[in-house]
């Protein structure tokens, strides 16, 4: 079998983010990490490796974005992925959910793999909705925010939660699956790990290496168009304690909740 | 003419309320823009007056398409077929899981534009632009559509339920074919219900316990300050908790869970994630304790405190008791 876990390079979380009034891109200078809820899709692959189940030739990274995206699929590397790819483009800058999600099916297509792995989310852009995409231009069966997976030599049992409960949901291989933060506690990468990453393989590709249509990536082709940015509604500031002494704290949440009759 | 096509979720013989939502906004919106609003429901034999009663929300017609419920991408093979043969302009769904799933999809298959987590839609100039706040609701961007095609995903009980209590919506069957990929998925079984059955829809006093609790057993904590509230208090709990197994799925808030707005919602070790917020922030009064000054639950709670619950909680308890003793 084999495994492609989707990365991405997202600010990190400690740095304020901030949009770019021009464009309404995300202006993405900065610190940067891996996407945390990527930890979770790469050690749901080295589970499965590890587990035995199925044979598991290879798993490899792949993303999409700037020179600087690099770092995220070292990172993904040193936590168990054994070689990676990166679609590195101008003309996929800006591209929305929808044409993104096309360039990375392109480059995946090329891997042709058994499992196409990511996470719930990224920490930036707050979409939930690539795997669907990706999915769909693959014509692959996809399920996201799963919690729990078998595998065997064709299928996957998912467990999810989704609107009513607990689903459970076989899937025929190939699949797109993308996983919820509650499936697993990623491991640290060894120290080993970290100094050999650099020297595993990485591909780097362009849109014509992949097949991409250039016309339908970019943020002047995508779909869904930014105009305009505005304000939310002004919302006053809570009050905010913090707890040195916490029997004065706790006196004053009592005050709090006694003015507000909460008591 | 620019219809709009809404995706009615329905379990058990009911439409989900999201999708109520959906159905109402998109009445309205396709009154400003001179069309109609249409809803399509998929399962196995959904009932006629099911799909009829959405003419009380604004549906003027409803298509009812068979095939297998609770996945996502049938409901992309079906939409995209109605989209194709009935001319819609938008295809609008209410915050959920399912919607996302079946939005993103949909608009891959038709090359549409897709906006998630939209707050508000409105029309200008006989189109639709959304908006959708980003970086953790510190902006709202505008967005419209370049392509035939608009997908418009909303946030969980963004669209109010609005019973306009108009006629029985016309029912028509929709005939589809099934993708190769849409084939490869079977549901073997829906709706599980994980842990015991509480009810905290009713609650004044909600004590919600995430993450920050540790373990489960933290939660012994969050139930000893709601005994201590006493009357109508309950526990609930963050999806990553009772994912983790700590707290009944019964008790979960926000996304795939419940919407709750009591008169207090103490939130103990929540960071606050935007598929948390959309199910409590319409509660009356927002309390948060978390030990990071940074978590994103301070942006919406009215009293935060900084600090470690381990050593809050216990004390806080103890005060309340004394209070209503005294």
């Amino acid at each position: 079998m084999k495994i492609c876990v989707l990365v991405k390079e997202v600010p990190d979380a400690a740095v304020e983010k901030r949009i770019d009034p021009s464009t309404g891109r995300m202006d993405r200078s900065g610190e940067k990490n891996l996407n945390p809820y990527d930890t979770h899709a790469i050690e749901a692959a080295m589970q499965i490796k590890e587990g035995g189940a199925v044979p598991v030739e290879e798993i490899v990274a792949v993303t999409m974005g700037p020179e600087s995206a690099v770092r995220a699929l070292h990172k993904a590397v040193s936590l168990g992925a054994d070689r990676s790819v990166h679609l590195a483009d101008q003309a996929v800058a800006g591209s929305d959910v929808a044409a993104t999600g096309y360039a990375l099916a392109k480059t995946l297509q090329r891997e042709n793999p058994d499992l196409v792995l990511l996470g719930q989310q990224s920490d930036d852009g707050e979409c939930y909705t690539i795997g669907a995409v990706v999915a769909e231009h693959l014509s692959m069966p996809s399920l996201t925010q799963v919690i729990k997976m078998d595998v065997d030599s064709d299928s996957l049992r998912c467990e999810r939660q989704a609107e009513y409960g607990y689903d459970t949901v076989q899937i025929k291989l190939p699949a797109v699956i993308s996983v919820g933060d509650a499936i697993n506690e990623p491991r640290y990468p060894s120290l080993k790990a970290i100094m050999g990453a650099k020297k595993k393989p990485l591909d780097t590709v362009g849109i014509g290496d992949v097949e991409i249509d250039a016309s339908k990536v970019g943020g002047e082709n995508s779909a869904a168009q930014w105009v305009a940015a505005k304000a939310p509604p002004a919302k006053s500031a809570g009050e905010i304690i913090e707890d040195e002494d916490t029997g004065e704290t706790v006196e004053k949440i009592i005050a709090w909740l006694d003015e507000r009759k909460l008591i | 003419m620019a219809n709009i096509l809404v995706y009615a979720l329905h379990y058990d013989g009911a439409i989900n309320k999201n999708s109520l939502g959906a159905v109402s906004e998109g009445a309205k919106l396709a009154a400003e823009l001179g069309g109609e609003a249409h809803a399509i429901l998929l399962g196995e034999n959904v009932p006629q007056d099911l799909a009829a009663s959405l003419g009380k929300y604004g549906a003027k017609k409803v298509l009812v398409a068979e095939g297998p419920e609770g996945l996502a991408q049938p409901l992309v093979d079906a939409m995209a077929k109605a989209i194709t043969d009935g001319g819609y302009k938008y295809a609008l769904f209410g915050g959920g899981l399912l919607g996302f799933e079946i939005g993103a999809g949909l608009a891959a298959r038709l090359g549409a534009g897709v906006v998630m987590e939209v707050t508000n839609v409105r029309a200008e100039n006989g189109e639709l632009i959304a908006e959708r706040p980003i970086l953790g609701d510190s902006s709202i961007s505008e967005v419209k559509y370049r392509s035939e095609v608009g997908i418009v995903i909303g946030r969980l009980n963004a669209f109010e339920i609005k019973d306009a209590g108009g006629a029985d919506a016309a029912v028509e069957t929709l005939s589809f074919d099934l993708s190769p990929q849409s084939s490869q998925a079977t549901m073997v079984t829906r709706g599980e219900q994980r842990g015991a059955d509480v009810d905290i829809e009713g609650a004044d006093v909600l004590i919600a316990g995430g993450r920050g609790l540790g373990k489960a057993e933290g939660f012994e904590l969050a139930e000893q300050l709601a005994a201590a509230f006493g009357g109508n208090s309950a526990v609930a709990a963050t999806r990553a908790v009772v994912d983790a197994g700590w707290y009944p799925y019964a008790a979960q808030i926000g996304q795939t869970g419940k919407t709750v707005s009591p008169k207090l919602y103490l939130a103990a070790g929540i960071s606050g994630a935007i598929q948390h917020k959309v199910g409590m922030q319409s509660s009356e009064n927002i309390v948060a304790i978390n030990k990071d000054a940074n978590a994103p639950i301070f942006e919406f709670s009215d009293l935060g405190i900084v600090g470690d619950l381990n050593k809050i909680l216990p004390k806080l308890t103890e005060a309340v008791k004394a209070k209503k003793g005294s």
